[in-house]
C-alpha cells in the first residue's frame, strides 16, 4: 500500500496495465515527454518508450477516431481528453463509430478504447474547463461511463476500464486529483494522506463496473451522488446533523439500481446530487429510475441538488458549485417533507 | 488599396443542369502515357506535379503506353475484368430486388467499378480496407460468397449482420473489409489508426482508406491526413473523385480551385491523380503507394478521378440535377469497356469470349440471388429476428438490457 493522490494512482493503474499488456498504448494532448496537465501520465514515455506514450496533434475527432482504427486492429488504446470541455470533436467518433462498432458488425469488429478526460469545476476554469458532460455518453448506448470519486476506485475502476472490451468513458473529478474536496473552497486543501481511501495497493486490483459503494450508511434519507459530490453530501450531513445514507455511484452505465433500491427502499427519502446541469441531467435518469423501483416506499418528493442550467461560470464559480449548504438544505427539505 | 468595393458571395455552380448540354471542359485529359512515374523514394516535394497531372496508361485505341504500366500476368487482368462485369452484374440483381421490395435501399457503383476491384486484387490479403459504401467491388474481387452479400442485403435469416444493419453496409473481416458506417470519412482517419497500430506493433499490414470526395470536406478527412503525416502511418489515403456527393457537385468541396489529390501538399504527403477508370493505372497507382508504405516512406494520397454514373441510391434521382446524359460525355469512359478493348488489342480476348463471360456471370448472379432470397427477403418477411436487436451492444448484455428484452418478449 502505498499513499497516492488520485492523478498517481490514475497514472500507477496506467502503468500496471502497460506493465501486464503489450496492447495497451495511451495518447493525448501533452501527456508524453510532459506526462499530461494534470500529470497522469507522468514518466510513462520514460519507461515504456514513445512508441506507446505519444503527444497527438490538437485533434479530439482525430485522437478518438485513431484509437477505434487501433482497437479494430487489436489494440487497448488508452487516450486522454485534456479536459472533458474539449470532446465533442469526438462525440461523432465515439457515438458513431466506438459505440457501434461491435453492433453493426456483430462482434467482427470492436473498439476496446479507455477515454479519460478531466470533468468538474472548482478550478477557476471558467465554461471551457469545468463542464460535467456525463449525461451526453449516458444516454449513448454501446458506452460504458465511470467516474471515480476517489484514488482507491479511481485505479481499481481504470484497470476495470481497460481490461473492458467495450470503450469505457472515463471521467475525472479534477478537484479531487489532490485531495477529497468538500465544496468549503474557503478553506485549506485536505490531502488525500490520512484519508482511507488514498492508500492504494501498488500492483494489480479490479474494481468491478457496474457496482456502487455505500460511502456513509444512514437511516433518515438516500443521497444519489458521484466524483466531487459525494463529499459535498457527507460534508452536508455532517453539518445538518441529517443521518444520510450516502451513494458513490461509481459506474453510472450500467447503474447499480440493486444498491440504490435496497437503499431507499429503507429510508424512504431521496437526494440526488451532481455537479453538470439540472435539465436532461443525469440526476433526471436518477429520479425517473427511483420512481420506478421505489414509488411505494417514498415518503417526500425526490430532490435534485446540480448545478444551474448556465454555462460554467467563471468568477462567480461558487455561486454556482453545488456547495454544502445547498445539499444541505435539500435534505432538511425532503426530511420535513 | 481599393476602399468602399462591395464585397461579392459567390457560390459554385456545375457547368450543367438538367436539359443542359454536359460539359466537362473542366477535365483536362492529358494523353496516356505523359506523366512521369518518379522512384518511391522520391521526397514528396519533388513530384508535386503528380498531384495536378492525371496518371493514364490505357489509350483511346485500347493500348498500354507509358512508365506506369504495371507488370501483370493476363490471368490477373481476366479477373479484374471478370470482377467488374461481377460487380455492375450484381447492382442490376440487387436494383431489381429493391425496386421488387425484396430490401430497403441499394447503391450501385456503376461506372466506378476498377477502383475497388483493382485496389482489392492488388493489396495483400492480410491488408485493412477501411471502405465507403460503394466499393462492393473489393468484396466481389476478393471472392465473398454473393449469398452472404445478398443476404446482408435482404436483411434475412442468413444475414450475419443479423439484419441490424443498413443494406449495402458490410462486414467481412476474413477479406480485409472493415465494417462500413453510414457517417461519411469516419473511417479515413480509423484507417489511420489501424497503420499505425500495425507500425507500432512492427507488423507488415499496411490499410487503406477510402472517401469521396465530398467527404473531404469533413473534419476526419484532414484528421487522418495530420495523423497520417505527424506519424508516417503505412496507409493509403484514396479520394474517389465521382463528381458527385448526391445532388453536389465537386465544386461545392472546393473543387472549381484545386484538385483534390493537392490537398496533401501542405501535409507534406505525396499525391497521385489517377484516371479511376483504367484498370491497369488502378493498378499500378495502388502498387506504388502500398510498396511506399511497406517501404516505412509513409502515407500516399491518391484521387482517383471517376464518374458516378447511376444514382446516389434507390432513393434518388439525379435527373432532378444533372443532364440525365452526361454520364455519356464523362471523358474518361467506362472501366469495363476500357479494360476490354485492352485485352483484345492484346490478342487475349474477343467480344465473343466477352459475351460468354456477361453471360457466365449473369447465370453465377442468378443462381446465388436465388440462394438468397431462400432464406427470405423483406417482401416474405423473413427477416432476422428480433430478439437479435439487444445483442452486440456490449460484449455481456448488462442488466437494463436484459430487462427490456425481456420486456419486449412479454408484450409482443
Amino acid at each position: 500500500m502505498t499513499t497516492m493522490a488520485m492523478n498517481a494512482a490514475i497514472r500507477s493503474a496506467i502503468d500496471v496495465m502497460m506493465e501486464r499488456d503489450d496492447n495497451v498504448v495511451v495518447f493525448g494532448e501533452d501527456i508524453g515527454y510532459f506526462g499530461g496537465v494534470f500529470r497522469c501520465t507522468e514518466g510513462l514515455q520514460a519507461k515504456y518508450g514513445s512508441e506507446r506514450v505519444f503527444d497527438a496533434p490538437i485533434a479530439e475527432g482525430g485522437i478518438v477516431g485513431a484509437a477505434v482504427g487501433m482497437g479494430a486492429y487489436g489494440l487497448r488504446p488508452v487516450i486522454e481528453i485534456q479536459f472533458a470541455d474539449y470532446v465533442y470533436p469526438g462525440l461523432d467518433q465515439l457515438i458513431s463509430e466506438a459505440a457501434r462498432l461491435r453492433y453493426r458488425s456483430s462482434a467482427e469488429f470492436t473498439a476496446p478504447l479507455t477515454v479519460r478526460m478531466p470533468c468538474g469545476g472548482g478550478i477557476h476554469g471558467g465554461q471551457t474547463h469545468s463542464q460535467s458532460p456525463e449525461s451526453l455518453f449516458t444516454h449513448v448506448c454501446g458506452l460504458i461511463t465511470v467516474i471515480p470519486s476517489n484514488p482507491y476506485d479511481a485505479k481499481g475502476l481504470l484497470i476495470a476500464s481497460i481490461e473492458d472490451d467495450d470503450p469505457v468513458i472515463f471521467l475525472e473529478p479534477k478537484r479531487l486529483y489532490n485531495g477529497p474536496f468538500d465544496g468549503h473552497h474557503d478553506k485549506p486543501v485536505v490531502p488525500w494522506a490520512g484519508h482511507p481511501l488514498g492508500e492504494v495497493p501498488d500492483g494489480y486490483y479490479r474494481v468491478e463496473l457496474g457496482s456502487a459503494a455505500i460511502r456513509r450508511p444512514g437511516d433518515d434519507l438516500t443521497v444519489l451522488a458521484y466524483g466531487t459530490m459525494v463529499y459535498v453530501a457527507e460534508a452536508a450531513a455532517e453539518e445538518t446533523g441529517i443521518d444520510a445514507e450516502i451513494i458513490d455511484l461509481r459506474t453510472l452505465l450500467p447503474l447499480d439500481t440493486d444498491t440504490i433500491e435496497a437503499s431507499v427502499a429503507k429510508t424512504g427519502r431521496c437526494v440526488i446530487v451532481h455537479e453538470a446541469t439540472r435539465t436532461s441531467g443525469f440526476g433526471a435518469e436518477l429520479s425517473a429510475t427511483v420512481q420506478e423501483l421505489c414509488f411505494y416506499h417514498l415518503e417526500a418528493p425526490i430532490e435534485r441538488v446540480t448545478g444551474w442550467d448556465t454555462p460554467y461560470p467563471h468568477a462567480q464559480e461558487w455561486d454556482y458549485f453545488p456547495g454544502p449548504a445547498r445539499v444541505g438544505a435539500a435534505y432538511r427539505r425532503v426530511i420535513a417533507a | 488599396m481599393i476602399e468602399g468595393v462591395p464585397l461579392r458571395f459567390r457560390i459554385p455552380e456545375p457547368p450543367a443542369r438538367p436539359g443542359e448540354r454536359a460539359d466537362f471542359s473542366y477535365i483536362v485529359v492529358p494523353p496516356a502515357g505523359s506523366a512521369r512515374r518518379p522512384e518511391i523514394e522520391t521526397d514528396p516535394s519533388e513530384m508535386r506535379d503528380l498531384a495536378y497531372s492525371l496518371i493514364r496508361v490505357l489509350d483511346d485505341d485500347g493500348s498500354a503506353t507509358g512508365p506506369w504500366i504495371p507488370e501483370l500476368e493476363p490471368d490477373a487482368l481476366y479477373h479484374g475484368l471478370r470482377a467488374m462485369v461481377m460487380t455492375r452484374t450484381y447492382d442490376d440483381r440487387m436494383l431489381m430486388a429493391q425496386r421488387q421490395g425484396k430490401t430497403s435501399f441499394y447503391m450501385r457503383c456503376t461506372g466506378e467499378e476498377a477502383i475497388a476491384v483493382g485496389h482489392a486484387l492488388e493489396l495483400d490479403r492480410d491488408d485493412m480496407f477501411f471502405p465507403t459504401y460503394r466499393n462492393q467491388g473489393w468484396l466481389i474481387a476478393r471472392r465473398w460468397p454473393l449469398v452472404e452479400m445478398m443476404c446482408q442485403v435482404f436483411s434475412n435469416e442468413k444475414d450475419r449482420l443479423h439484419g441490424r444493419q443498413m443494406p449495402i453496409m458490410y462486414s467481412a473481416r476474413e477479406v480485409g473489409f472493415f465494417s462500413i458506417s453510414g457517417n461519411l470519412g469516419t473511417q479515413f482517419i480509423q484507417a489511420v489508426g489501424w497503420a499505425m497500430a500495425s507500425a507500432i506493433k512492427g507488423d507488415t499490414r499496411i490499410a487503406s482508406g477510402m472517401v469521396g470526395e465530398g467527404t473531404t470536406a469533413e473534419a476526419d478527412f484532414h484528421n487522418a491526413l495530420t495523423f497520417a503525416t505527424t506519424y508516417q502511418a503505412p496507409v493509403i489515403l484514396n479520394i474517389v473523385n465521382n463528381q458527385w456527393a448526391i445532388s453536389t457537385f465537386q465544386g461545392i468541396a472546393g473543387g472549381n480551385q484545386s484538385t483534390f489529390a493537392a490537398r496533401a501538399i501542405g501535409h507534406g504527403i505525396p499525391a497521385l491523380r489517377v484516371d479511376g477508370n483504367d484498370y491497369l493505372a488502378v493498378i499500378a497507382a495502388t502498387r506504388w503507394a502500398a510498396q511506399r508504405a511497406r517501404a516505412n516512406l509513409g502515407p500516399t494520397v491518391i484521387e482517383w478521378l471517376t464518374y458516378r454514373a447511376a444514382a446516389h441510391s434507390t432513393s434518388d434521382d439525379p435527373s432532378r440535377y444533372r443532364p440525365a446524359d452526361e454520364w455519356k460525355s464523362w471523358p474518361l469512359g467506362d472501366p469495363i469497356e476500357r479494360l476490354k478493348n485492352h485485352l483484345i488489342a492484346r490478342g487475349d480476348w474477343s467480344e465473343e469470349q466477352h459475351r460468354d463471360l456477361v453471360a457466365d456471370v449473369d447465370r453465377e448472379v442468378l443462381a446465388a440471388a436465388r440462394d438468397a432470397e431462400s432464406y427470405g427477403t423483406l417482401l416474405d418477411g423473413r427477416v432476422a429476428s428480433a430478439k437479435s436487436i439487444f445483442e452486440d451492444v456490449y460484449k455481456d448484455m448488462p442488466p437494463h438490457l436484459q430487462r427490456q428484452r425481456r420486456q419486449m418478449e412479454d408484450e409482443r
